[in-house]
């Protein structure tokens, strides 16, 4: 129903008449590239100001309610203020891979929104190989972390980084597994292909216990990986005063922030995709009349829906549990996600085998 | 002899030293760890205090004895009502009065008020220390409760100066006792809450189970009072061992448990809060009536020496006063909790981890102007 292949196809088609080869391919780009970046500010603007108002909610206060109506403009006022601030240069910090880190950092996310579908037909690019993908970009994070702590020249900023090296590269473990299990039950690698794979019911319903073990394995990965509390060791403000981003200001400083929201937007994207059926709608068994109905609120509403459900998710257990300290958190990974990922693997795998997925 | 801290030769041996404070959130004040670590784990530390001294010993001597009172405050800023109550009972002990059993009533309430205010802003920081931002509101919302009762009858909210030798300033706001009733109900439904946030939590529990042991012998040793003492079995509760103004009349029971570890100097806390509402519910119906403040010529403590120690928030608080006959004391001295409570640190960090130094400190519960007065 509502399909976006057909605009799509128009403009293509309109700017390859109207325009050389050259032309046209650099105009698209162009444009991808001013879409994708408006639609990364306002959804990375927005899931702050979100998290704000739900923290407040968690903690009995109000949260930002004085910049334009129910304070929707509050972050938008703060991003005005992170943009005039002064950017601190540090003596003796190695200045070229100070300044380049949060660059590192905020590309990472943004190539990462490119391959994500958000409706039929909505999406920068559908790879073949799109989860691949997206594990590889979002694992390039972590190098701009890295640079950051080490560049500051900052005995805080050195351990958070350090902690974040640790911390990303054992989790990347488990949400690669955890996604595999869906590629194995989907038998693809394609966003397109795997929601629609899940026409006939979401993964997370159709794939037996197995299926909901990953979700929830790849949700406590992917918040590590996001190093969002309670695995927000890197930046642990308790001990570390703000770990890898202690002498980040300004604008740089804002970098890193909106990357933490957006890397959590992708985190919570990638398994909606994946588990809650992408921009597919909700479907009951044989209600026809349920079904059409559902069928008439439009793709994006169901992306963004499930999406928001699963950062509600993400904040929730930030706000309500104490960070967890390295040791243990390196044990949580090693002694028990990995173990318990590579049996369910294991057990997909069969089921798979034997064809005993709904 | 033991190879004391100061001995170790940092530049020599290049130790990777990382200076916790004086600026920094964990310190929750004016502190300074110089911590040495290991990768992640602390070899050594040393507190460094003295960013906040403010001479409260030596003013003291040219202040006469309720002038002094106000700088009592402010040492231990969270157990106001208790330090003065310490000073009003040194001086009235030492001129030989006794204050009239409503004034002893009322001055055990505030301290038990004051004692459940403290807790419940170290709880919120602690919750705040091992990263769960949460606590830190739901402690400060119940702790509004108590400045407002505060504020009702003293005028003020954090530095009251309420309680002076020879009674109290004043007398008790007539909805004191309604608004403590209040109170007591509304916390006993809230206390809970702290359990279900923080105490159940598995990685709250890990965080802090087994971490920093002190033993009962280092806890005498050092000299460590209060709730991190009794968490090691240190029967150490003055209000039990030498009771002062309304605690011979009260039944409670002081707090003791045995693991030595974060996790039982927390328990400790939160145990004591429930202690101190069953106080707070023995007095609040049976104020008698009475004088608030005795009629005194003269506050002047005669010739001699005079030392009196209560229990605060945070452990034992000794006052003890050399006069002259004069107006003012000629020498004065307080023996505060938390500098005897700081020293022990190092002894319970070393070999763990930076995150569980944080959780350490927080569980003693330091108020860095109480330790260096």
């Amino acid at each position: 129903m509502y399909d976006f292949t057909p605009l799509i196809d128009n403009i293509t088609g309109f700017l390859n008449e109207t325009f050389s080869p050259f032309w046209a391919g650099l105009i698209s780009m162009v444009l991808l590239g001013v879409v994708l970046l408006t639609v990364y500010a306002i959804l990375g603007l927005y899931l702050v100001f979100a998290e704000r108002k739900i923290c407040a909610r968690m903690q009995n206060r109000l949260g930002p309610n004085r910049v334009g109506p129910l304070g929707l403009f509050q972050t938008i006022a703060d991003l005005i203020k992170l943009l005039l601030k002064e950017l601190i240069f540090i003596k003796n910090a190695d200045n070229f891979l100070f300044n380049i880190a949060p660059f590192i950092v905020i590309i990472a996310s943004i190539m990462a929104i490119g391959a994500i579908p958000f409706a039929k037909g909505l999406q920068a690019i559908d790879l073949n190989i799109g989860v691949l993908y997206i594990l590889a970009i979002s694992s390039m994070g972590v190098i701009g972390i890295l640079i950051a702590g080490w560049a500051s020249n900052s005995k805080y900023s050195v351990i958070g980084a350090m902690r974040s090296g640790a911390q990303v590269i054992s989790y990347e473990l488990s949400v690669g597994l955890a996604l595999l299990c869906i590629i194995v039950y989907s038998g693809s690698m394609q966003f397109s292909e795997i929601i629609a794979s899940q026409e006939d019911g979401w993964w997370i319903f159709k794939g037996h216990i197995p299926a909901l073990i990953a979700f929830v394995i790849y949700l406590i990965a992917g918040t590590a990986e996001t190093n969002r509390g309670p695995f927000d060791l890197a930046e642990a403000e308790s001990e570390l005063t703000a770990g890898f981003h202690t002498e980040y200001s300004g604008i740089k400083f804002a970098f890193f922030f909106l990357a933490e929201y957006m890397n959590m937007f992708v985190i919570a994207a990638i398994a909606t995709t994946l588990f809650l059926g992408g921009w597919l709608p909700f479907h009951l068994f044989q209600w026809q009349g349920f079904n059409h109905v559902m069928d008439f609120i439009p793709p994006v509403f169901w992306f963004f829906g499930k999406t928001a459900f699963v950062i509600y998710l993400m904040m929730w257990f930030k706000w309500t549990f104490p960070r967890l300290r390295i040791d243990q958190l390196l044990a949580l990974e090693w002694k028990y996600l990995l173990p318990i990922n590579l049996l369910n693997l294991i057990l997909i795998s069969f089921l798979t085998l034997m064809q005993w997925h709904f | 002899m033991e190879e004391t801290l100061m001995d170790i030769d940092l530049k020599e041996k290049e130790e990777y030293i990382i200076n916790m404070g004086p600026q920094h959130p964990s310190t929750h004040g004016v502190l300074r760890f110089e911590t040495c670590l290991q990768g992640e784990t602390v070899k050594y530390l040393i507190p460094h205090c003295g960013y906040i001294h403010r001479g409260i010993e030596k003013m003291c001597e040219k202040l006469t004895y309720p002038q002094l009172l106000h700088l009592t405050d402010r040492m231990d800023y969270l157990s106001a009502h208790i330090n003065n109550e310490a000073v009003s009972l040194c001086v009235e002990n030492a001129m030989g009065i006794e204050v009239s059993d409503r004034v002893k009533y009322i001055r055990t309430m505030f301290a038990e008020l004051t004692r459940i205010a403290s807790h419940q802003l170290w709880w919120a920081a602690f919750g705040m220390d091992l990263g769960a931002l949460t606590t830190f509101f739901y402690g400060l919302r119940d702790r509004e409760k108590i400045l407002d009762i505060f504020e009702e009858t003293t005028g003020t909210r954090l530095i009251q100066s309420f309680i002076t030798p020879g009674g109290l300033m004043g007398d008790i706001h007539p909805n004191f006792q309604k608004r403590v009733k209040e109170f007591i109900k509304y916390f006993r439904k809230k206390l809970p809450e702290y359990d279900q946030l923080l105490t159940g939590n598995i990685i709250f529990r890990e965080r802090t189970k087994g971490i920093g042991v002190m033993s009962k012998e280092l806890a005498i040793d050092y000299g460590v009072t209060g709730p991190s003492g009794r968490g090691s079995g240190f029967h150490c509760d003055i209000r039990k061992i030498a009771p002062y103004s309304a605690y011979p009349l009260v039944k409670f029971n002081e707090i003791t448990l045995t693991d030595g570890d974060t996790y039982a100097r927390y328990l400790v806390r939160i145990k004591e809060m429930w202690e101190s509402l069953t106080i707070l519910e023995q007095l609040v119906d049976n104020i008698p009536q009475g004088q608030t403040m005795l009629e005194l010529k003269a506050i002047k403590a005669p010739k001699g020496e005079y030392y009196q120690r209560v229990e605060t928030a945070r452990g034992e608080l000794g006052v003890y006063i050399v006069s002259d006959g004069g107006p003012s004391p000629a020498r004065m001295k307080f023996r505060t909790p938390n500098f005897s409570n700081l020293f022990v640190i190092n002894k319970l960090a070393a070999g763990h981890k930076i995150a569980d130094l944080v959780a350490i400190s927080g569980s003693l519960d330091l108020v860095i102007p109480d330790i260096d007065r």
